[in-house]
């Protein structure tokens, strides 16, 4: 349903290089990679916010429906957790359902910085699937949250993408266990500049053992 | 050592005007001059005119052309402090003009709108516009220059009309630049509206002050002043200051509790 054909992005110096891959119907995508290397450069070339790569480098994404979750909440500041799923196009009933699957039931009139960090970014994934999402985009989505948290997030998103299985998926992380419980794929970014190391589709059955095996390899720790 | 912060407390009003106003009739009592009449005096024109309807006549002629100017020229400068602020090219060229606008004297817009244009009514206005478009569009750049990025990656993501970005994204970050274009823009455009109806309108405060300038009337100058002044007093109290309590409410919420 997607095609990255990505020649290259600079700031400067080559940032980005050349990313080629296809993105199907309930792929579920982690992006790995080490700190500052581009994920999120590649996340916002995927969802079209970077002007300096052209439309033509990412085929079909005019056809589908996108839901973002940035790493600030970016919600309204002004608006109401409600006000804000209507503005994308949820009706009032979506609006209720919405926040109260991801445990927001009653704060349809609180306003996004009267939450904490982690209700916000509840809110902010409420508002991602009010425009029933194609692609489901992450930038980092467990960040700086506490573990139980981040545990909850994790699970709660893990059940969206059952619920949703047409639905694709890319997540930027940095932790190989958000992968496990998350991915059915993985890519991983790095060099100079920036190219897909690897894009492995991961059997369900060997999923974890095979990605274990992968991220024993690699020190992700430290980024 | 704290210094003085906002708005002095309200009792500071209620002992300074009247203790100006004591000082203000002992003066003219003691003057005893035609030319420092006394706040009764003053009162008393300010009673006859109302009476006779001719202070609202002008009053009123004097606000209709303060609201079409200021209409005029918050959204002319509005629009082009925007455009200014997100394009270096229109920057780049409009720039350059508006250094000469702002420095350019009211009283030559005004000279040369009444040249070109005769001594009508669109030329009156516009040349109030054309003196206040500057100021606001200036303000507004500010603030379409810190509008944040996110909140534009956000919109365009989740494909924003060009209405909503404006309503909802745009709007209420440039508020504060729109509210303070709003404040200095009343208090400039007025004194421009005196300017302009004293030179060239039969009608409105500035050509009351003028009559009364040609005999001396001191006691009508002040009583036409003092009645304009409470206008705009009133404006700012009555629709200005709620706005913006209105507007600004979401920037303290209260933490929620859980």
């Amino acid at each position: 349903m997607l095609e990255l054909r990505i020649a290259g992005r600079d700031f400067g110096q080559p940032v980005l290089g050349e990313v080629f891959a296809t993105v199907s119907r309930g792929d579920r995508i982690c992006l790995l990679g080490p700190s500052g290397i581009g994920k999120t450069t590649l996340l916002n070339a995927i969802a079209g916010l970077d002007k300096s790569v052209p439309e033509s480098a990412v085929i079909g994404r005019e056809q589908l429906r996108v839901g973002y979750l940035f790493q600030e909440h970016r919600l309204l500041p002004w608006r109401t957790l409600h006000a804000n799923l209507r503005l994308v196009g949820a009706s009032d009933d979506e609006a209720g359902t919405l926040l109260g699957q991801v445990g927001l039931a009653g704060y349809g009139h609180y306003l996004p910085d009267q939450l904490s960090l982690g209700m916000a970014r509840r809110a902010a994934l409420a508002r991602c699937l009010a425009v029933k999402p194609d692609l489901l985009l992450l930038d980092e989505p467990f960040a700086s949250l506490d573990p139980i948290m981040a545990g909850e997030l994790k699970a709660l998103i893990a059940g969206i993408l059952n619920s949703q299985p047409d639905m694709a998926m890319i997540c930027v992380t940095h932790d190989g266990g958000d992968a496990a419980i998350l991915a059915n794929r993985l890519w991983y970014l790095d060099g100079k500049p920036a190219r897909l190391q690897w894009d492995d589709v991961l059997a369900e059955p060997g999923l974890v053992d095979g990605l274990l095996g992968r991220l024993r390899d690699l020190d992700l720790t430290g980024s | 050592m704290k210094g003085p912060t906002g708005r002095p407390p309200l009792w500071s009003y209620w002992i300074v005007l009247p203790s100006f106003v004591v000082l203000w009739a002992l003066t003219a009592w003691l003057l005893q001059s035609p030319l420092l009449p006394t706040p009764a005096n003053v009162l008393d024109t300010m009673v006859r005119e109302s009476a006779s309807g001719e202070l609202w006549h002008h009053l009123g002629a004097t606000l209709a052309r303060v609201v079409v100017a200021f209409v005029l020229a918050m959204a002319i400068g509005t629009a082009i402090g925007i455009v200014m602020g997100r394009s270096q090219t229109t920057n780049a060229l409009f720039d350059p003009l508006l250094v000469l606008l702002l420095n350019l004297p009211a009283l030559v817009t005004i000279i040369l709108m009444y040249v070109w244009f005769g001594l009508v009514e669109v030329a009156a206005v516009m040349a109030v516009v054309i003196n206040k478009v500057p100021n606001v569009a200036v303000t507004v750049r500010e603030g379409a220059r810190s509008l944040d990025y996110r909140l534009e990656e956000m919109a365009t993501v989740y494909e924003f009309t060009r209405w909503q970005r404006l309503r909802e994204v745009w709007v209420p970050q440039l508020f504060p630049y729109l509210m303070a274009a709003t404040r200095g823009g009343l208090a400039l455009i007025w004194k421009i509206v005196l300017v302009v109806e004293l030179l060239g309108r039969s009608s409105g405060v500035g050509f009351q002050l003028h009559m009364a300038f040609q005999v001396f009337d001191v006691a009508a100058i002040l009583a036409y002043s003092l009645a304009f002044i409470a206008v705009v007093q009133l404006i700012e109290l009555a629709i200005l200051q709620p706005l913006e309590r209105r507007s600004s409410r979401w920037r303290q919420p209260e933490a929620a509790h859980a």
